[in-house]
């Protein structure tokens, strides 16, 4: 197709020519805007200041009051344990997982693992711990009374511990697959394999060998999502809510107590306890990458020892039986929730329920569907939009050249980075001034907020790895750019854009603040419906809910595994993108 | 013609806004059509589902939808009201009916945040029991037509009796609880059969719980309140968890008795027992009891904000929940086991016939055994009560 002879065609290209380089910074507006709006709005109450209300500011009271709340210290020190040590211990896993194993049988079995263990909600994955490890839990009734002694459950506190225990192991399970994800990214990149042989050659154990040679050069590439780890380990709410002890709660917790309150004063206190735990992450991120520093000095001078490792085999021991407990952890926890799904009565210590029953399902399936159907309607236009924001960065990128520079990939992290509980309150209350209605489409634009960047980091690295010398030969053909894109291109990373759409989905059907403070309760997706359940305590409920939640985020990976497969049957080149 | 056409702009808000709860064909009228969002308390499976089935039937009858926004706390709703007089939407909120407890009612009501009075104007009022039940006050705040009465609850504990027998007093309680540890909790406070929880130790421990009926003041709530956090200073280490951890909600500890974790629990509704051993949630061998000096009780209350922009639909919902379809529904134990606001001797016979028929369940009290209401002490004991036991059990260590 000539396009000379199209004049229509042409003017339309030429649109699109002005229209691609504005992508760019349409994306960073989409993404940015609502987080900017949202820390507007949330600093302006935390120094008194609601005109709305009748309150002008600028007074120290909120802050008084949140520092006289008798929980405040306690709440502060769960934040920054749970989360710096939910952190340490996942990158240390995975680190000598990846270590230990990467390459060998058992290495390959955990990543053939690692979609559905990603797609697994978060609220999913505590809620099947929770039934796995509270005194009453699977693990106990296995164990009960042959072993135990127990024909009634010990009072013990597990689950909700005072030290955030349990909540720290709900998010290592599944923080360890994300981190392991960014590191198998991040070794294609690193020229890994070579360095670890080349150490092996040296003498070096495995494990040793690789901290020395590989680690560095990995970690500076996971470095962003570490930090992405450890912000949402400190001020996520809905596995707080599960698995979090509750006198007192998390910081987190307790902010969103504090915006629901119908004393007006509270909010202003929840407004000043938001950008305390924004100072909270801020100041953590400092003390992680002052920490780095220290590692960095003091594995020099590990290198420069020249020791060869001695204790590599317990080492990379533990690292495997971590990586596989914690995977064993979530699937087990799905189990349970299956089996309570179906349960009649279950009493303790049977291992299994009574009798097997379709009551549960039949009671709850109205409420599912209506759940799920919501959870789709926000889905699939939010998806749809992160790709196609996405997909015109990088081809504007790839045009004209608009790389993102280091400082880029900061901005692409910041909605990760900056705690939910900071800056959604803000948000939801600089929409109500700006007269906009609560409802799919605000939650929508919550839900893109988060969705973007993770589509974006999917998509981007396939989508730059492609052999641009196929581009070439096209155009050579007489093929424009947008045949390009249209006809080689984006064929050719089907399956990427089929991992990164369904990436998407999984970020948005697992989010639960956004969709609670923004769809101001009229929005009632799977997520926000099973963490209400949770406060029920009615298990079987739970059981439908958490499982229809995780089905809706796996079932895109399944898809994004068999479409190409199916559609690129005979052209064997294609499937991989 | 401009005028005309200005009055035309104003006139369908106008009508929206001012139909006569009284005139009942208007309010039906107004009311097809709408869209109603009734925030309620979701937590409870039972409930949902009992809303799912009222929106059926006022939408057969009415031609209203009925949307239920599931809370996991009522404050919610307060404050989204709030929030959104704050930026001046006054007309069409996103809220239109709330099941309000006590202290938000009270709350709401003093800011003008409500629509009313609508609720005596309504044709089912005629049934309900104005004189046995307390359905003209909550919390002793006068009700004044603002809400519109549907359940009535009233504390039973909840056990299970292979493992222990009933008890006559909360002192009783104590006492079993000490040599029994860890068989015991109450949901945290300040979810509200928490709070209940601590008002019912109150009303029982105090000579004369009188005293409650008035606003709690600095000059006598440290006196009236000791009794209350000697009790506690007692039970606490002898709670469930040793009192460190408290479970959410109410229907939270149904699984606790399942798995055998602890032995008596509290309920704020008679049937809720039988209704969850019928669920497979209890044993079969739960019962009930209430104390010898009697429990409090309350009535459950529907509200509708002022901003809604479906009140007509509301107010049809409401008085839909007070007819004797939805009560007789409500108390089935399969159901939801709740008591009726109804005076069932002034039903029509074969709405009274209905009532009767009722098989209460396994473990529900009769309404004899049930025996005295303890009246709701005014929401002001509440909040201070609720402030002072986060202070002392809520950030324990």
């Amino acid at each position: 197709m000539d396009e000379i002879a199209f004049p229509g065609r042409a003017r339309r290209s030429d649109m699109r020519r002005r229209f691609l380089p504005v992508l760019p910074a349409l994306t960073l507006v989409v993404m940015l805007g609502p987080v900017i709006a949202g820390l507007y709005g949330t600093v302006l109450p935390a120094f008194g200041h609601l005109p709305a209300a009748g309150l002008s500011g600028p007074t120290l009271d909120p802050w008084r009051a949140l520092f006289d709340w008798p929980g405040i210290g306690r709440a502060v020190a769960l934040s920054v344990t749970v989360g710096m040590g939910a952190t340490v211990t996942a990158l240390t896993l995975v680190m000598l997982l990846t270590a230990g194993w990467s390459g060998t049988r058992a290495f390959k079995a955990l990543e053939r693992l690692l979609s559905p263990l990603l797609s697994v909600p978060h609220a999913a994955a505590a809620f099947g711990l929770a039934f796995l490890i509270a005194p009453s839990g699977w693990i106990a009734r296995a164990t009960s009374p042959w072993l135990t002694g127990w024909d009634r459950p010990p009072d013990l506190l597990i689950v909700q511990d005072g030290w955030g225990l349990s909540m720290m192991a709900g998010l290592i399970i599944k923080e360890v697959p994300f981190l392991l994800l960014m590191t198998l990214a991040a070794l294609g990149q690193s020229d890994a394999s070579r360095a670890a042989l080349v150490s092996q050659s040296l003498g070096y154990g495995r494990v040793t060998g690789w901290l020395k040679a590989v680690f560095p050069r990995v970690y500076r590439q996971i470095r962003l999502p570490v930090y992405v780890t450890l912000a949402y380990a400190m001020s996520v709410v809905d596995v707080a809510l599960i698995l979090g002890p509750n006198t007192p709660a998390p910081l987190s917790v307790q902010i969103v107590r504090w915006m629901s309150d119908p004393e007006i004063a509270a909010r202003l206190v929840g407004a000043a306890g938001a950008l305390l735990q924004l100072g909270l992450v801020v100041a953590a991120l400092l003390v992680w990458w002052m920490g780095e520093r220290v590692v960095a000095r003091l594995g020099c001078l590990w290198v420069e020892s020249g020791a060869r490792g001695r204790l590599d085999r317990p080492v990379a021991a533990v690292g495997l039986g971590g990586g596989a407990l914690s995977a064993a952890a979530v699937l087990l926890g799905l189990a349970v929730l299956t089996v309570w799904s179906f349960a009649a009565y279950w009493g303790f210590p049977d291992v299994l329920p009574d009798g097997l029953t379709f009551a549960n399902w039949e009671r709850h399936l109205r409420g599912v569907v209506a759940a799920a159907t919501d959870t789709v309607l926000i889905a699939s236009p939010v998806v749809a939009v992160a790709v196609v924001l996405t997909i015109g960065c990088l081809e504007a990128e790839y045009r004209h050249g608009l790389t993102l520079s280091q400082r880029g990939m900061w901005l692409l992290y910041l909605p990760l980075l900056i705690p939910q509980v900071a800056f959604l309150p803000g948000f939801q209350i600089f929409l109500l001034n700006m007269g906009a209605d609560t409802g799919h489409l605000p939650v929508m634009v919550a839900h893109l907020v988060f969705v973007l960047p993770y589509v974006f980091l999917s998509l981007a690295d396939p989508f730059r790895a492609w052999d641009a010398r196929v581009g070439t030969v096209a155009a050579a053909l007489g093929a424009s750019p947008n045949r390009v894109l249209w006809g080689v291109r984006l064929p050719m990373l089907l399956r990427p854009v089929l991992t990164a759409m369904a990436v998407g989905i999984a970020v948005s059907v697992g989010q639960y603040l956004p969709t609670l403070l923004i769809g101001g309760g009229r929005v009632a997706t799977l997520t926000t419906e099973a963490v209400a359940l949770s406060s029920g305590g009615d298990r079987r409920a739970i059981g439908v809910f958490g499982l229809i939640q995780t089905a809706a985020a796996l079932v895109p990976f399944a898809l994004a595994l068999a479409i190409p497969a199916i559609v690129w049957r005979n052209r064997k080149g294609l499937r991989h993108g | 013609m401009r005028h005309l056409a200005i009055l035309a702009t104003f006139l369908p808000g106008m009508a929206l806004a001012q139909t006569d709860p009284a005139d009942w064909e208007a309010v039906t009228e107004a009311a097809e059509g709408q869209t109603v969002f009734w925030n309620a308390w979701g937590g409870s499976t039972t409930t949902n589902s009992f809303i799912l089935w009222v929106a059926e039937r006022v939408n057969e009858d009415y031609g209203v939808t009925l949307e239920h926004v599931k809370l996991t706390d009522t404050a919610d709703a307060v404050t989204r009201v709030l929030a959104e007089k704050q930026a001046g939407e006054d007309d069409d909120g996103a809220i239109d009916m709330i099941w309000i407890n006590g202290a938000n009612f009270a709350a709401m009501k003093e800011q003008d945040l409500l629509f009313g009075p609508f609720a005596e104007q309504l044709p089912n009022w005629q049934y309900v029991d104005v004189d046995g039940k307390t359905v003209q006050t909550d919390f002793t705040v006068p009700v004044d037509g603002y809400e519109a009465p549907w359940a009535m609850a009233q504390v039973v504990f909840d056990y299970d009796s292979e493992d222990v027998s009933p008890m006559g007093s909360m002192q009783e309680i104590l006492e079993w609880s000490k040599a029994n540890p860890g068989r015991f909790t109450y949901p945290q406070p300040p979810d509200f059969l928490g709070t209940t929880v601590l008002k019912q130790i109150l009303v029982d421990v105090l000579d004369d719980p009188a005293v409650l009926q008035e606003p709690a003041t600095d000059a006598n709530y440290d006196d009236v309140t000791a009794p209350l956090w000697a009790y506690l200073d007692e039970l606490t280490p002898t709670l469930w968890r040793g009192g460190e951890a408290y479970p959410p909600t109410g229907t939270a500890m149904f699984p606790l008795i399942a798995d055998d974790e602890i032995d008596l629990s509290i309920s704020f509704s008679p049937g809720a027992a039988s209704a969850a051993i019928a669920n497979n949630e209890l044993p079969p061998s739960v019962r009930t009891f209430v104390l010898d000096k009697g429990t409090i009780g309350n009535a459950s209350f529907v509200a509708i904000p002022y901003n809604s922009g479906s009140k007509e639909g509301a107010m049809v919902v409401a008085n839909f929940l007070m007819s004797p379809e939805a009560q007789v529904r409500a108390q089935d134990p399969d159901v939801l086991g709740y008591g009726t606001v109804l005076d069932v001797a002034s039903l029509p016979d074969g709405d009274r016939a209905a009532f009767e028929a009722l098989d209460l369940g396994i473990a529900t009290l009769s309404p004899e055994e049930l025996g005295t209401v303890q009246a709701e002490p005014h929401p002001s004991w509440m909040t201070r009560i609720a402030d002072d036991w986060a202070r002392r059990y809520g950030v324990s260590q």
